[in-house]
């Protein structure tokens, strides 16, 4: 069996709290319209939309974060859709998930190494510091930033933190949320590039979400664009880019400004 | 002639003798687009801050001149200096969020500066807001100068923001990052909002951005930041051409380009960053002594 994850019609609502009376339960919003697809094992997806498209939320399904309405998320055999949290937290080091924000998602107070090791002791590792600092070399960190606090680190180490956490319990699929969009350009190549790294060496899965096509180009085997929670194309990354299918993929593709003052892209008013 | 004029400017730290701009120097020219870029921590937001005086408490200015169409703003007290920018220059905000007072309708928050700045009364200050915000394409102008800024989607609150800031009818316009936090296809909808006006009023602008791409679309020159100090000035047709400085070729290089399957982005090289910080520290040795 080769897909690491099956989706099939997948719904997703959630209670829209803008709306909700004084009393009495809030109406739900449709976040997710029924998806339906299939990650192989090994390959890179990215999953582009804007805000609004439900990435984010189908990211959170995959791993279990949220629980969908209906539909069926099967990981490498074994239905996710409405298990139970303690059934569920023997398969959870097999999915792992990094965050957008490090500053949100890194604890202040603790070390580096504490950081790191806190998932692998949940998980009843033997030796957690020496895993966590393991990690840590692996994303290109010296194991002696173990020792340092998120704050003492630069925005694209504390990204490679969280990365290493991810890594750490050596899952099977990593779900990484916009996980380069608050960082430096040059941050964000070098993200990237030890991401990619990371997937060839450690044979990770993958489904990065991004709303910037741009990055996906360097990374993605596949790519699926969804917008106002469903798929409007699925195709792997060369053709997206090369023959774009829906409109909205094209309408995303052309409002990317390339470094090309040639390139025109909206002509200036005169 | 240009009309913003920065010369030799440093700002430090508060308490500290350590400089957050090293002796900035720049033109922006009457109806000039100049693109301020680097990574975080360049200085580029402070540049502008700088011009419009709302530097945070935390900084200070301790040498050299802004000239705003000929006066030096440093040199005025501080009353007539917060009217002369008030009067000349606007800010396009970054987050349209946390700049809008979210316990305000938006009409007062556009004609307010109207009233308190051109001493403008209040029907005609109401009126200009009306028909800025219809300058701006936003559909039913009356409806939105009542409503609270929650109740407008981010693009719209951006829309109010760059309405807000051409209002007064300014010489000189400070864009912080005014995208950063939009969606691609909602972010060219409001650069081209953005150019539209600044042609239409023939306003000087100066924009902040970290997006090479951005800046390639919609500047006529750039100045490329590191650590306060500036390691390029070019127009843009040359700089994207053959980008003089070894700093700024490393940033183009971490650049996206989606339509090229070929380019990879490397990340700008260790060696590139230590001669960037020596240029930095040789900067404040001549400063210090």
């Amino acid at each position: 069996m080769s897909d690491l994850y099956r989706v099939e019609a997948l719904r997703l609502s959630l209670p829209d709290m803008t709306r909700k009376p004084l009393f009495g339960a809030a109406p739900r919003i449709e976040i997710l319209k029924g998806m339906s697809f299939a990650i192989p094992r090994g390959q890179v997806l990215g999953i582009v939309g804007g805000s609004g498209s439900g990435k984010s939320t189908l990211g959170r399904a995959l791993v279990r974060l949220l629980e969908p309405s209906s539909g069926r998320v099967t990981f490498d055999g074994t239905d996710l859709t409405h298990l139970s949290e303690p059934a569920l937290r023997p398969l959870r080091h097999r999915f792992q998930m990094i965050f957008q924000d490090p500053m949100s998602s890194l604890n202040p107070r603790m070390s580096v190494a504490r950081i790191i090791a806190a998932p692998l002791s949940l998980h009843g590792r033997a030796n957690p510091r020496a895993e966590a600092l393991d990690a840590l070399e692996r994303v290109g960190l010296p194991r002696s930033f173990g020792a340092r606090y998120p704050h003492e680190l630069s925005g694209g180490q504390r990204q490679r933190v969280g990365i290493a956490r991810a890594i750490a319990l050596r899952p099977d699929f990593i779900l990484a949320d916009e996980i380069v969009s608050g960082l430096d350009v040059s941050s964000q190549a070098q993200v990237l590039s030890i991401l990619r790294d990371l997937v060839r060496e450690m044979n990770l899965t993958l489904a990065f979400i991004s709303h910037d096509l741009s990055v996906i180009r360097r990374l993605c085997d596949r790519v699926l664009v969804l917008h106002q929670g469903e798929i409007v194309e699925d195709a792997a990354c060369e053709t997206l880019f090369a023959a774009p299918q829906a409109a909205y993929t094209r309408e995303l593709l052309e409002a990317i400004p390339e470094p090309d003052p040639k390139k025109p892209w909206f002509q200036r008013a005169s | 002639m240009s009309f913003l004029k920065i010369r030799d400017l440093s700002v430090i730290l508060r308490g500290t003798n350590h400089r957050l701009l090293r002796g900035v120097s720049l033109d922006v020219g009457a109806t000039e687009v100049m693109g301020l870029v680097g990574e975080s921590g360049a200085g580029k937001s402070m540049i502008g801050k700088a011009v419009l005086g709302i530097l945070p408490r935390s900084a200070r200015i301790v040498g050299g001149s802004i000239e705003l169409d000929g006066v030096d703003l440093l040199t005025l007290p501080p009353r007539q200096r917060r009217h002369l920018i008030g009067q000349k220059a606007a800010l396009i905000p970054q987050d349209p969020l946390t700049a809008l007072n979210p316990a305000r309708r938006i009409g007062p928050q556009i004609s307010d500066r109207l009233v308190d700045i051109l001493g403008w009364d209040k029907a005609r200050a109401r009126a200009r807001a009306e028909e800025i915000l219809h300058d701006v394409h936003i559909p039913q102008p009356d409806r939105v100068l009542r409503a609270y800024p929650h109740e407008l989607s981010g693009g719209m609150r951006q829309r109010v923001l760059i309405a807000s800031a051409f209002a007064a009818e300014p010489r000189l316009i400070v864009a912080d990052e005014p995208t950063t936090a939009l969606d691609v296809t909602v972010q060219k909808q409001i650069l081209k909002l953005i150019f539209e006006m600044q042609a239409r009023h023939g306003t000087a602008l100066l924009f902040v951005t970290h997006d090479l791409g951005v800046v390639s679309k919609i500047c006529q020159r750039l100045t490329v930041l590191y650590g306060g100090l500036v390691m390029e000035e070019a127009e843009v047709g040359a700089f994207f051409e053959a980008p003089r400085h070894a700093y700024s070729r490393a940033l183009l290089a971490a650049t996206p380009r989606h339509t090229d399957p070929t380019a990879d982005l490397t990340p700008v090289p260790e060696a590139v960053i230590a001669e960037a910080r020596r240029a930095v520290a040789e900067a404040d040795q001549r400063w210090h002594a």
